[in-house]
């Protein structure tokens, strides 16, 4: 009988990993991909989209499209996955059967736990959300801006650093910059986690006048006095908040007791495999490894898990291993940018921001629907 | 009444990489009253510079920081 394998999640990840599988395995196994909504969202581009610097429209393609023809997709939402009888139940009362299991089913956002978040702040991890701080940032005509984060571990961890080195850019080529106080609130010291990249950020952000408030790790909002505080227990005033909201793994994992307190799904970090279930893998934003959650380390993980099953389907032993190999640009604004690559072994050496990154990234965003789905990038 | 045996709370933070062990210590910290102890464990080289800078800038005070075969250990009192 062909091996079944099931991938939960149409993302960069779940759709990287079927197309490698059906290319290695040919009719030799049935590739499924189940997605809540069978839409792909290139959530790298919610950043530009909410500068006013690309549309929404960009940012979505039908998940077909971005399939190989022998990989099936059942738009369904998986509600619980029994990793002994090895199936998923979907919310509206079907299942499938695997041999393997690729969970790709990414995280999701909870602003509803820091209190005041809904209503006061904004943010640009949601279409939605990027497409209405980009009327905020419309209407705004000068005052105090917040950038923080409230929640670790979060998506793409320079984004808070892109997103105000960005719109200082822009208030800048407004006019607007010098009736406008920009801070970044970090929970750090330092501006960023990785201290090479702090080391590159921090004089830009000085020579460009935003303040960076240090161990500020944002507690709660208070619409009322427009005060976001800190559990250190300071207090910063906003006319315009920009927060990450905190990040969790998605409702199946906890459902099915696959993950930790936080949702996430224990993975080995060499093979993916899941901790004690051996035929589950996980990549992307769903595993719990000290990894940065961002698209390029799904894509990464994904080419290793898909070889690794297709070894084990072809009955010959899986070699590739995940190293922690994950690559990002990070935007300094003034049309520069650098580039963080890194893995287990070896921390980021970031160049001097330059144009050449920035025009890399852009290229990148365009190549993005006809290059990285389909495996075309190693 | 006077406790006999100081209490010292407790966070287990190994594995977690930067900032995370900052982040789930002010937490912790948080919970506490003025002048209650907790014990650190971390296993991330960088929270040695983080936990000092932590330290020095929010006003908790940081009695201990020892490292030993690569688990680091810091003992803190609560503002």
């Amino acid at each position: 009988m062909d091996a079944r394998i099931v991938i939960l999640g149409g993302g960069v990840g779940g759709t990287l990993a079927a197309n490698v599988l059906v290319g290695r395995l040919g009719h030799a196994a049935t590739v499924t991909v189940v997605d809540p909504t069978g839409m792909h969202a290139y959530q790298p581009g919610f950043l530009y989209v909410a500068l006013g610097q690309a549309n929404g429209r960009w940012l979505g393609r039908d998940e077909r499209t971005l399939l190989d023809k022998k990989v099936d997709l059942v738009i369904e939402i998986a509600e619980r996955i029994d990793p002994v009888a090895r199936t998923v139940r979907f919310a509206s009362g079907g299942s499938i059967a695997y041999d393997y299991l690729i969970l790709a089913t990414g995280s999701r956002t909870v602003p509803e736990q820091v209190p005041g978040f809904i209503g006061a702040g904004q943010e640009f991890y949601s279409l939605t959300g990027a497409l209405r701080l980009r009327e905020e940032l419309r209407r705004f005509k000068g005052g105090r801006i917040l950038i923080g984060v409230t929640g670790i571990p979060y998506k793409c961890p320079p984004a808070p650093v892109e997103f105000t080195l960005m719109l200082e850019d822009q208030l800048r080529r407004r006019g607007l910059r010098d009736r406008s106080e920009v801070t970044l609130l970090s929970p750090l010291n330092r501006a960023f986690t990785v201290e090479a990249a702090s080391k590159l950020v921090q004089p830009i952000m000085e020579k460009r006048g935003i303040k960076l408030s240090t161990f500020f790790n944002v507690d709660a909002v208070d619409p009322t006095r427009g005060i976001v505080s800190s559990i250190e227990g300071e207090e910063a005033a906003y006319d315009l908040l920009v927060l990450v909201p905190p990040h969790r793994g998605q409702t199946v994992i906890d459902a099915s007791g696959l993950g930790d307190a936080g949702g996430w799904v224990p993975t080995d970090r060499n093979t993916l495999q899941h901790k004690q279930y051996e035929r589950i893998y996980t990549i992307g934003d769903a595993t719990d490894l000290p990894i940065s959650k961002s698209g390029s380390t799904a894509h990464f993980q994904a080419s290793i898990v898909a070889s690794r099953i297709a070894s084990l389907v072809k009955g010959q032993a899986p070699s590739a291993t995940y190293e922690g190999r994950v690559m990002c640009f990070l935007e300094t604004g003034d049309r520069r940018a650098t580039t963080l690559r890194f893995d287990y072994a070896h921390p980021p050496v970031p160049p001097r921001p330059a144009v050449i990154w920035h025009a890399a990234k852009w290229m990148f965003n365009r190549m993005y629907w006809h290059t990285i789905p389909q495996g075309r990038v190693p | 009444m006077t406790r006999l045996i100081e209490e010292v709370h407790q966070l287990d933070v190994k594995g977690l990489q930067c900032p995370m062990p900052i982040v789930k210590t002010a937490k912790a910290m948080k919970e506490l009253a003025s002048g209650d102890v907790m014990q650190v464990i971390a296993t991330d080289p960088g929270s040695v510079k983080d936990f000092a800078a932590w330290s020095k800038a929010t006003g908790n005070e940081l009695l201990e920081s020892t490292a030993i075969d690569g688990v680091f250990r810091f003992v803190l009192r609560k503002r």
